[in-house]
């Protein structure tokens, strides 16, 4: 590979739109990723994503828009997830089986598509840099929205994840708000599937939040970091895919990876020093 | 006004009932213990007073009115589940989504409800560890900041699922002390489902036991004797007792209540 960083500024300039949606999507996607890891939807993450590859390639196919056909794909897979499968072991076997049927769905429409194959390959592995600008500002668009509705929705999502019997009790309205996260995830990872690809969805979407959980309890510090997490991830990679003929994803997957084993290592010195301690 | 008011309540599961033709009053400041074997209706009862399952027939007051999902003039503590390390939860966490946990809107914890919190984990006396994480807690210390939880917000009613299961005597005793403290000093009625009445015999005021559809209620020494469960049972029942301990045995459910007086 080459490294080019002789006109970075203009090449910058270029992609400005593209490092601000990884942005927005790093924070979201972290976010979010809290509460994926406290629900236990690691897998359901992955399953919408297929499906929301389909919807992509579908759109690709049909010459309409692709993240309108990503995010109804999500939708549909959200929904039928979120109704179908209240209970985990539910879940798991419905996305099973939704998620090889979404693929194969996408790879069709992918072999019926005349057009590019570059554009082809980006849906299951990334192409932010090829998305246009119209495209982006409802990247964006869409990723603030989510973020708005999740910080309102938090303290009772919160409530509902982690103490769902007495959140109950205490009038958090469970069905409504499960309904209403699906949603949420269903958006985020139509956006993802456009930036980083419908593979390595789950490198924005549970890494960071993953990482987090292995440093922190706390119920401030953990969405904090995970945020922060997914923001160096995504928008590290962009800027350093920039310079290269490499697609970003790898880019973004392996910073990811690399907070994830770093705090892996800092959670696991800090528990043998308590052992020690005690 | 009885904090909790059932009129010729009826509830079946799967075809068998569960109970019927149950009146009860808890007052302001009583301690109800709810006593029977497994199966015999006693979760279903909470979930009913907790509106999250409609009575067959009869009706449900709570200080004075109709039952209602969600009605957080109930304090509420679960059938024990441990909650797991890792989980991204600190006691004071647990108490101040109890507290503050249904509100929508920016999740910013106010003054007052970190004041509230504060003086509920003082009073369960669980300030040493209630910045640890939850699942790095023993479970006698998580049982005491579910207590914390479920008064913070000083209920009328106060719902208890066996909160004794898996602690140890000691733990035992403290949580029933705090549970017991509560209603004698902030007049919170409370509704305790227990399969082992001993932890909390010298703290009720009144059982409720239920058995075979039927059911009996009355003073401990009215309810816990030989003949009174043996009408309910409709077998012969024996109840002993010794150095201050109830141990009820026979009954069809019978090697349920062997284990009790064992264990218990």
């Amino acid at each position: 590979m080459t490294f080019d960083f002789s006109d970075y500024g203009a090449l910058l300039q270029l992609v400005q739109a593209s490092v601000l949606a990884g942005a927005v999507l790093g924070i979201v996607g972290g976010l979010i990723g809290v509460f994926v890891m406290q629900r236990d939807m690691a897998f359901a993450v992955h399953g919408i994503s297929e499906l929301s590859f389909a919807g992509a390639a579908a759109a690709l196919l049909l010459g309409v828009n692709v993240v309108a056909g990503s995010v109804v794909g999500s939708l549909i897979a959200a929904a039928i997830i979120g109704m179908l499968g209240s209970r985990a072991r539910d879940r798991n076997s419905i996305i099973g089986v939704l998620m090889p049927f979404g693929l194969g769905l996408g790879i069709l429409f992918l072999a019926l598509y005349p057009g590019r194959s570059g554009n082809k390959f980006g849906l299951l592995t990334g192409q932010i840099i090829s998305v246009d600008f119209d495209q982006l500002g409802l990247l964006l668009g869409l990723s603030v929205a989510v973020l708005a509705v999740l910080v309102v929705i938090w303290r009772p999502l919160t409530f509902d994840s982690l103490d769902p019997e007495v959140a109950a009790a205490r009038g958090v309205p469970s069905r409504t708000l499960s309904l209403v996260f699906m949603l949420l995830l269903g958006l985020t990872v139509a956006v993802s599937v456009q930036v980083i690809g419908a593979l390595l969805v789950l490198a924005l979407l549970v890494t960071p939040a993953a990482s987090a959980l292995r440093v922190s309890s706390s119920p401030v510090l953990v969405p904090v970091l995970s945020m922060a997490f997914g923001l160096v991830s995504a928008v590290g990679g962009i800027l350093l895919a920039l310079p290269t003929s490499l697609p970003i994803s790898p880019f973004i997957t392996s910073i990811s990876f690399a907070i994830y084993l770093a705090c892996r290592l800092v959670g696991w010195r800090r528990s043998a020093r308590r052992r020690v301690e005690s | 006004m009885p904090a909790l008011q059932i009129t010729q309540g009826a509830l079946g599961f799967g075809g068998r009932t569960l109970w019927r033709s149950l009146d009860l009053a808890v007052e302001p400041g009583e301690f109800l213990a709810v006593l029977g074997s497994n199966g015999s209706g006693k979760t279903s009862l909470l979930r009913a007073i907790l509106g999250r399952q409609p009575l067959d027939e009869g009706s449900i007051l709570i200080g004075g009115e109709p039952v209602r999902r969600g009605d957080r003039r109930i304090g509420y503590i679960p059938q024990q589940r441990m909650i797991a390390p890792g989980t991204p939860l600190r006691g004071r966490d647990l108490v101040t989504l109890g507290i503050a946990g249904h509100r929508f809107g920016l999740p910013v914890t106010s003054a007052a409800t970190r004041r509230r919190a504060e003086s509920a984990i003082e009073a369960v006396g669980a300030s040493r560890y209630a910045d640890r994480p939850m699942g790095d807690l023993s479970g006698g210390e998580q049982q005491r900041l579910r207590v914390a939880q479920a008064t913070a917000s000083d209920p009328l009613l106060l719902l208890a699922d066996e909160p004794l299961t898996s602690l140890d005597l000691a733990h035992q005793r403290g949580v029933a002390e705090l549970i017991d403290r509560q209603r004698r000093e902030h007049d919170t009625a409370v509704v305790f489902v227990t399969h082992d009445v001993n932890p909390v015999l010298g703290m009720v005021d009144r059982i409720l036991y239920l058995a075979q559809g039927r059911f009996t209620i009355g003073a401990p020494d009215e309810v816990l004797r030989s003949d009174v469960l043996s009408a309910l049972y409709g077998t012969p029942v024996e109840v002993f007792r010794r150095d201050g301990r109830v141990f009820v045995a026979g009954g069809i459910e019978s090697a349920h209540h062997h284990d009790e007086g064992v264990d218990g």
